[in-house]
């Protein structure tokens, strides 16, 4: 795409008046109406002014990283036809409790905005922001066409206003509901559906912990027959699911409910049989308290799977050993770290085509009882998997060498986020820091863009990083690093990087206004419990400000401290939102 | 702030287009579209908005608990930096425990695992700590369910018989019988496990489990220098049945609620449920002193009691056992045989 814009833009330049009747900008407009990705029409907007209009004219689709980089009202006056917007709110770190309570990112006011601008709009995606029970039925009845709703890690509202959406929103094909703070006050809201309406394409319940009306599910469930998403909650049993599965062979996503009914020989094989018949799985989670002994009856359905998210089955090596035989396809593995070595050992033996894994601790407190995954299975892994390239991975030791093993099998890491969980912890069998493991990876790994690091670290790791990691874009650090060199590295290079997320860091406000002149260019720095002082923020807010800094303080700290730094650029000047703990500077 | 690109359009110079505006509203996600980054994060329930539903507040509006920090791991951290307010922690984190069913915080988690944790570390949403909760009961019945049924035909299933092993409520289904699951460590192992004592209906049962998880599970964490030597001593106990007999260098030993360890098997199998914390496997050579210990119960104040390394040895504890060891051939059997042994007055017994 990037070609054809500057093609376009020399054929222009040399035949300036022939232009305009050659190009009415309702073909341009048509034209630019395919390009679907962000970063071509930022590109394509910038050309000139006819074709900054016709971009913003024919976009349908707005994607806000950081909810107060921009205005609700900027965003509508430069694109009038939005039909679809993604908006994400909280930095990051409040997902580990780090953010004050009533911090903000609250849609109210831009659904305000958006029932005036944007009466059609289609769809909502929202990540961590805060959303109440008003809003949503403010949201379901402002809209008469809305179309989808998902909800990622928000808090706010309860399932009272899941049912005002199920009970308003006629055109409803996406209610997609994923691991926020609900308030769960009981299954009903899924009863609100009518008996009409029978749109519904994707529905993910699988956060919510109460019982729902199964005698409502199966209705709609058996009505929707473009259904493709099903994902249940856990109150869901392996017999009602099913009865679910019989009406809707066609899911290609599933994620079932609690599998671990007892159940007679002639359940398990009619459950068996059901499974079989779903020849469209691709996806397959859930699997709350799986009994080893009734996974079999998925291997029928695994022929496809390319997604297998077993995050919330505690299964043993042996188990997922057998599993994974069935599923050659594989490309996205997500498993609790019960399984151990021995069990990524089979991953890698069964999954050549696998692209991502995630390992997530299922004790990750227990510091007395230590098993999980060590550096061998990530090597075990990296050796049958030659095309991964996304690895989360929650473990309790590792070494230099293991992870230099392991980016040599498999360089083309574009996501490395490695947990050591014991903070500060060194290579195991040597001692040293961890430097020489995260060298390796942003050497070998061109293509990096996001990273995790941990483990003892000192500032070269971080001069590595600055150096070395050309398309890094978001980078995590906790616990690491040795002086403000080490921050001042990776604000000095990198010249891709857009997040910075830092915490528990020895990093004060020499390093702080090293990165002067690169927040603007990136979306947004974090850090917290550094070195940084309230006059190292207020100087960077004063030379720089066309960026937000604010500072979150803590109860009982040093005045002079800057406990939680958030910096990010913003159009939209400073909020008028925030909570007495968040100064604005 | 300007907004010179913003609305542009009147203007009419190519240079009013704004980099700033696109950056801001352009920028792709450049993580896995689909699934999202379900990164994982512990939350801590800190109440809702204000006038919205219940969950349990902290202390202070707008004010969140901050219990430790790397702060307080000093070999961690090497800069010098305030000491945060740590008097509200304890309390918050008591009150902490209780939970909304939504963002409920894992630090009461990990308070009710014992140990010391470090806000928001490691990096787990609180949606998946609150799922884990409830996993971790069923975590170790997984493993005896699989041990167990392992012995059966791949074709036989459970049948809706009693076993109750975990507990699950199923849509008007009887609950079954709640699980206890304690910690189970094994001398010169890292690798601990957890056993529900309620999935096991006797000593023997339980003894069994135990030389499962510990013997018969080949550990594949490259043991360090010294834990090979452990691993090594244990492969010379080759005869599983005869672990906890008294017969091996190993015998199960128990903390109870009073913090005393206890030998295994000295008191009815029920009552034992109702007193053990957690159960260690102990090497005979550190076990002498739990006789001793027993007799002194009465006249010592209740204090936790630490590990074997304060306990005066017992040479005839060991040489009773080394004579039975040969005619004993179960761990029942052996037990019953310690019991007969005048370890402590009936008193001791007897709980409020």
């Amino acid at each position: 795409m990037g070609s054809y814009s500057s093609e376009l833009k020399r054929s222009k330049d040399s035949d300036e008046s022939a232009r305009r009747s050659s190009f009415p900008d309702e073909v341009l407009e048509r034209v630019l109406s395919l390009l679907k990705s962000h970063r071509d029409r930022s590109s394509v907007s910038l050309v000139c002014k006819d074709w900054y209009n016709a971009e913003r004219w024919s976009r349908t689709h707005v994607f806000i990283g950081n909810c107060y980089s921009v205005s609700p009202e900027i965003v509508a006056r430069r694109f009038p036809r939005i039909r679809s917007v993604t908006l994400k709110g909280k930095p990051r770190f409040s997902d580990f409790n780090l953010v004050p309570e009533n911090w903000g990112a609250d849609i109210h006011a831009w659904l305000v905005v958006f029932a005036a601008k944007y009466p059609f709009l289609e769809e909502l995606r929202l990540k961590r922001m805060a959303i109440s029970d008003e809003s949503l039925e403010f949201l379901a009845i402002s809209f008469p066409n809305f179309k989808a709703l998902s909800l990622l890690s928000c808090d706010g509202f309860s399932t009272n206003g899941l049912a005002a959406i199920a009970t308003h929103c006629k055109n409803l094909t996406e209610l997609d509901i994923q691991e926020n703070g609900i308030d769960d006050k009981g299954g009903s809201w899924l009863s609100c559906f009518p008996e009409s309406f029978t749109s519904l394409e994707v529905l993910n319940f699988a956060n919510l912990t109460s019982d729902i009306n199964f005698d409502a599910l199966e209705k709609l469930v058996g009505r929707c027959k473009s259904m493709r998403v099903l994902k249940l909650n856990r109150s869901v049993s392996l017999e009602q699911l099913q009865r679910l599965l019989v009406s809707a062979p066609q899911l290609a996503e599933l994620g079932t409910g609690s599998f671990s009914q007892e159940l007679t020989i002639h359940e398990y094989e009619d459950l068996e049989s059901t499974l079989s018949n779903c020849k469209n799985m691709h996806t397959l989670s859930g699997l709350w308290d799986a009994k080893g002994i009734y996974l079999p009856a998925l291997y029928p359905a695994c022929s496809h799977l390319t997604f297998l998210n077993l995050s919330y089955a505690a299964l043993q090596s042996v188990e997922l050993a057998k599993l994974l035989a069935h599923c050659p396809r594989l490309k996205r593995l997500w498993v609790l770290d019960t399984v151990e070595d021995k069990g990524l050992e089979a991953v890698g033996l069964n999954c050549p085509l696998l692209e991502e894994l995630r390992v997530f601790p299922a004790d990750p407190f227990d510091d007395e009882i230590v098993h999980g995954v060590t550096e061998a299975g990530f090597v075990a892994v990296s050796f049958g998997c030659p095309r991964l390239h996304y690895v989360l991975y929650f473990c309790r030791q590792m070494t230099n060498a293991a992870v230099a093993t392991i980016v040599q099998n498999c360089p083309d890491f574009t996501h490395f986020r490695l947990c050591i969980m014991n903070p500060g912890q060194p290579d195991y069998l040597t001692n040293e820091p961890m430097d020489e493991a995260f060298g390796a990876v942003v050497k070998t790994c061109t293509k990096l863009q996001r990273l995790s690091v941990s483990g003892l670290l000192t500032d070269l790791t971080f001069e590595y990083i600055g150096r070395y990691a050309k398309n890094l874009e978001t980078l995590s650090v906790a616990f690491a690093g040795r002086s403000d060199w080490g921050m001042q590295c990776v604000l000095g290079g990198c010249p891709k990087l857009r997040k910075l997320e830092i915490r528990d860091c020895p990093f004060g406000n020499a390093a702080l206004l090293s990165g002067l002149e690169k927040y603007e260019s990136m979306r947004s720095l974090w850090m917290s419990a550094c070195n940084v002082t309230m006059n190292g923020c207020r100087l960077l807010a004063r030379e720089m400000p066309r960026l937000n800094v604010e500072v979150m303080k803590e109860d009982g700290s040093d005045d002079s401290q800057a406990d939680k730094v958030y910096v990010y650029r913003s159009i939209a000047g400073p909020r008028r939102d925030a909570p007495p703990s968040v100064l604005t500077l | 702030m300007e907004g010179s690109g913003v609305g542009g359009s009147e203007s009419g110079s190519m240079s009013t287009v704004s980099r700033d505006d696109n950056m801001v509203v352009s920028s792709e996600d450049s993580s896995c579209p689909d699934e999202s980054e379900l990164e994982l994060g512990l939350g801590l329930s800190l109440g809702g908005k204000s006038g919205g539903f219940k969950m349990h507040q902290l202390s202070k509006g707008g004010q969140f608990a901050r219990i430790l920090t790397a702060k307080d791991f000093p070999s961690v951290i090497s800069a010098a930096s305030p000491s945060s307010s740590s008097s509200s922690s304890s309390s918050s984190l008591s009150r902490a425990n209780v939970t909304a069913g939504t963002k409920r915080t894992a630090d009461s988690v990990a308070a009710a695992n014992g140990s010391s944790q470090v806000v928001g570390w490691p990096p787990i949403r609180a949606y998946r700590m609150n799922s884990m909760v409830n996993q971790e009961k069923n975590l170790a019945a997984e493993g005896f369910n699989s041990t167990m049924v392992n012995h059966k035909s791949e074709t036989s299933m459970v049948e809706k018989t009693t076993a109750g092993i975990g507990k699950y409520q199923n849509n008007g289904n009887t609950k079954l019988r709640k699980s206890l699951f304690v910690k189970a460590n094994m001398d010169g192992i890292p690798i601990g496990r957890k056993v529900d004592l309620n999935a096991h209906e006797s000593y023997e049962k339980l003894a069994k489990t135990l030389e499962d998880m510990f013997l018969k599970t080949t550990s594949s964490v490259n043991p360090t220098g010294s834990m090979t030597l452990e691993l090594g001593a244990m492969k010379k106990i080759t005869r599983p049945s005869k672990l906890l007999d008294g017969s091996s260098d190993f015998v199960l030993t128990y903390e109870d609620r009073e913090g005393d360890w206890m030998l295994v098997g000295d008191v009815p199998w029920e009552m034992f449920l109702s007193s053990v914390k957690r159960l260690r496997i102990m090497r005979t050579s550190e076990a002498t002193g739990l006789a001793p210990q027993l007799q002194e119960r009465n006249q010592r104040q209740k204090s936790y009691v630490p590990t074997h390394e304060t306990l005066p040895s017992l040479k005839t504890f060991a040489e009773t056992k080394s004579a039975i060891r040969d005619s004993m051939n179960s761990w029942q059997m052996g037990m019953m045989v310690e019991m007969s042994k005048p370890l402590c007055n009936s008193e001791c017994y007897v709980r409020p």
